[in-house]
């Protein structure tokens, strides 16, 4: 991934200074990241380091406590998943949030509906552009009336990003997309991030794969205990230095340190 | 199941099975076999006792059928009236079910809803507004009246479940006792009669369309059923889906035709009583002449329990709001992560559900003709095994209206079935308890089996 990016206009995507705390444990303390158009920006840490809450944040899953998020340069209120999508931020989630009882053309417009002109639900014609987006995903697929639930790991998954990619998404945030899949869906899913990123798309990648990060993103942030370590370049750093961000919480020499990095004080100096 | 063939394009049908061929739901075809068993079995029991009672008991089958009194006209019409009020509520229940709810105040909701009307009647319409008996305005006022406090009530239960979250379980275990005694507060404790002639209308016997209104809404309602497979066979040719070859779908319009037509001739067969109808000429100041007769026709009950059934499958099947519920009940999360308003979504189901109560009251009190403080005891139970037997399920998700119904009519000829060969009402209460359990193990089979 060693497209330059341009990084001098608005950011896609700015979020500042955002906080969330549960109970008393801080979930989300002070991080800012950005994204800017056509590029893949990671989102590493362990678990419980706070990057699922930071995304559910943007997607408007989670309400934050603090914080700002901008949209092309503009304050934008998200505080509710129909608020996220009508900025076309469009969320991919680690366990897919279908609906397993209904099939999948019901599942890519859910809370979307194509209506007939009496508004009733228009299904025929959903079927219609569900054969249609799937095509170009999965060609192969046929199970138009089943229920989700009887659909494979990648065929859900190619169900997810359909719903995604249909309804014009410039924002994509991406939860391990992958860690359920096989080789051949693992690809799909890359090439796809790769035709994405053409279109000038920016994704947000919450991932585990310290060499899956290396090969899809552009930038990567690491979170640690709810904190920013700090932000890289993916191409000037390498793969331990950034497991030493996502484990010991430390910023390598290039990158820009967070308020999360160890001796930050040294850092900044 | 049949899903494999089609992509793009009108495909070739695959030589296949009959039964594939016609694309019939077999959960719906399993219910109605359970239906038709229960019904002959007791044609035949009946047929049996009248035999045993008339001389000797003659061992040939056919005569057991043809003497049996369950599939008389008769019967027939009793039991379809009897199958009303719990069926129109069952058709709630399967929302509140398929949402991970569940409903235990349906019965009480019913006592208030009909405690109000008989109120409306008997003191507000003739006491404060100066209507006079039998006023045309009382029985609207009076429903009007009912479906506000039944929409009201159940909003109610609705918001403290979605927004305040306190479980389902207990808002309507705690209704189940409030609504049944605030029922009994409103009337005093009084048994309140006779109500509205009009009113009574609705209550079965006293209210049918009569031979010739019968058949035209019989013809009506093939017309719109053959419609309805016309159009969406149209509409699928439109996007190119393979369908379902034409003679199957004759085959499933004419079964259809058949079944509709045929129930409007077995309820058109039922006749009047002669000294009833005497009595109704002479109400019109008329002579009756020699030899008139003329059967009932369809109870305008059964037509509201149509209506209502129509209705709830086009909400449920047609309509975002049905999608979303079961979206929901399928995974409330990713509901909720698909921009549905879940809380709101709660209000509106148990809205709908009090609303349905609202017109069961009406059809079971006027089916009594007078307002009491037992009625409609214990019907929550009987709602829940109605929506629970026609497939519903309680994990969420599952469920259709259909079934509901049926499983209100299967539930009450088991009833009445057992009233009629004379075993005890203990005994059918056993029976009807563990048809329930039957009934749930084996969908479950049913479901491990076909994968679904």
């Amino acid at each position: 991934m060693s497209d330059k990016i341009e990084r001098t206009g608005k950011p896609l995507i700015e979020m500042c200074n955002m906080q969330k705390a549960f109970g008393g444990i801080r979930a989300v303390d002070g991080v800012s990241i950005d994204l800017y158009p056509g590029e893949v920006v990671g989102v590493l840490g362990h678990n419980g380091a706070g990057k699922s809450v930071l995304m559910k944040m943007l997607s408007g899953a989670i309400q934050r406590d603090a914080g700002e998020i901008y949209v092309n340069g503009e304050l934008a209120e998200i505080n509710n998943p129909r608020d996220a999508r009508s900025y076309q931020i469009e969320t991919i989630y680690q366990y897919l949030a279908l609906a397993d009882n209904l099939d999948a053309s019901s599942n890519l417009f859910l809370g979307r509906e194509l209506t007939t002109p009496l508004g009733f639900v228009n299904d025929a014609l959903m079927e219609a552009e569900t054969r249609k987006i799937m095509g170009r995903l999965t060609p192969n697929f046929r199970r138009f009336h089943t229920p989700v639930a009887g659909l494979s790991g990648g065929q859900r998954q190619s169900v997810a990003i359909s719903r995604a990619v249909y309804f014009n998404a410039k924002i994509l945030i991406m939860d391990e997309p992958t860690a359920a899949l096989g080789v051949q869906e693992t690809k799909m899913v890359v090439d796809l991030v790769d035709e994405l990123k053409k279109q000038g798309i920016g994704i947000l990648l919450i991932d585990h794969d310290i060499h899956q990060v290396k090969t899809l993103c552009d930038r990567a942030n690491v979170m640690k205990n709810g904190k920013l370590v700090g932000t890289v370049v993916v191409d000037e750093v390498t793969e331990d230095d950034m497991l030493g961000m996502i484990i010991a919480g430390k910023c390598p020499p290039g990158g820009i340190p967070g308020p999360g990095a160890i001796n930050s004080d040294n850092a900044a100096a | 199941m049949t899903d494999e063939t089609n992509n793009t394009g009108p495909t070739i049908v695959k030589p296949k099975g009959l039964f594939a061929a016609l694309e019939i739901d077999t959960r719906l075809m399993g219910m109605i076999g359970a239906f038709i068993v229960i019904a002959l079995v007791f044609q035949i029991w009946t047929g049996i006792n009248a035999q045993g009672l008339t001389g000797d008991i003659a061992w040939n089958p056919f005569s057991w059928l043809i003497d049996g009194r369950f599939l008389t006209p008769r019967n027939i019409f009793n039991l379809t009236i009897q199958t009303v009020s719990v069926a129109i509520m069952a058709t709630g229940m399967v929302f509140v079910i398929v949402t991970r709810h569940i409903d235990l105040s349906v019965g009480s909701l019913l006592a208030t809803c009909s405690a109000m009307m008989a109120v409306v009647q008997t003191v507000v319409a003739p006491n404060w507004l100066g209507l006079g008996l039998e006023n045309p305005m009382i029985a609207p006022l009076a429903i009007v009246v009912g479906l506000i406090t039944g929409a009201a009530i159940g909003a109610f239960h609705g918001y403290l479940i979605g927004y305040l979250t306190i479980p389902a379980f207990i808002v309507t275990l705690g209704g189940l006792f409030v609504w049944r005694n605030v029922a009994w507060h409103l009337t005093g404790g009084q048994t309140i009669g006779p109500l509205d002639a009009n009113f009574q209308l609705f209550g079965g016997i006293n209210g049918t369309l009569g031979v010739t209104w019968s058949w035209i809404f019989g013809l009506l309602a093939v017309a719109v059923a053959v419609y309805g497979l016309f159009s969406a066979r149209r509409q699928r040719l439109s996007h190119e889906f393979s369908v379902k070859p034409v003679w199957a779908e004759a085959t499933i319009a004419a079964v259809i035709s058949v079944v509709i037509l045929g129930f409007v001739a077995v309820l058109n067969s039922y006749e009047v009583p002669t000294r009833r109808l005497a009595r109704l000429f002479e109400d019109r100041g008329e002579i009756m002449p020699e030899g008139f007769t003329t059967g009932y026709g369809l109870p305008i009950s059964v037509l509201l329990l149509i209506v209502v059934v129509v209705g709830m499958t086009v909400l449920a099947t047609r309509t975002r709001l049905g999608r979303y519920i079961y979206a929901t009940g399928g995974n409330p999360e990713a509901a909720q992560l698909a921009g549905i308003r879940t809380r709101l979504l709660t209000v509106k189901i148990f809205l709908i559900v009090g609303l349905l109560c609202a017109i069961s009251a009406v059809v079971a009190s006027a089916r009594q003709t007078f307002h009491s403080n037992d009625i409609g005891t214990l019907d929550e139970l009987r709602v829940i095994a109605a929506a629970v037997i026609g497939g519903t399920a309680l994990a969420g998700g599952v469920g259709t209206i259909y079934g509901a119904v049926l499983g209100a009519l299967i539930m009450q000829s088991l009833q009445s079935g057992m009233a009629m060969v004379g075993v005890d009402a203990p005994y059918q209460n056993i029976v009807v308890g563990v048809v329930l359990v039957l009934a749930v193990w084996i969908d479950i089979v049913y479901r491990k089996r076909t994968g679904s």
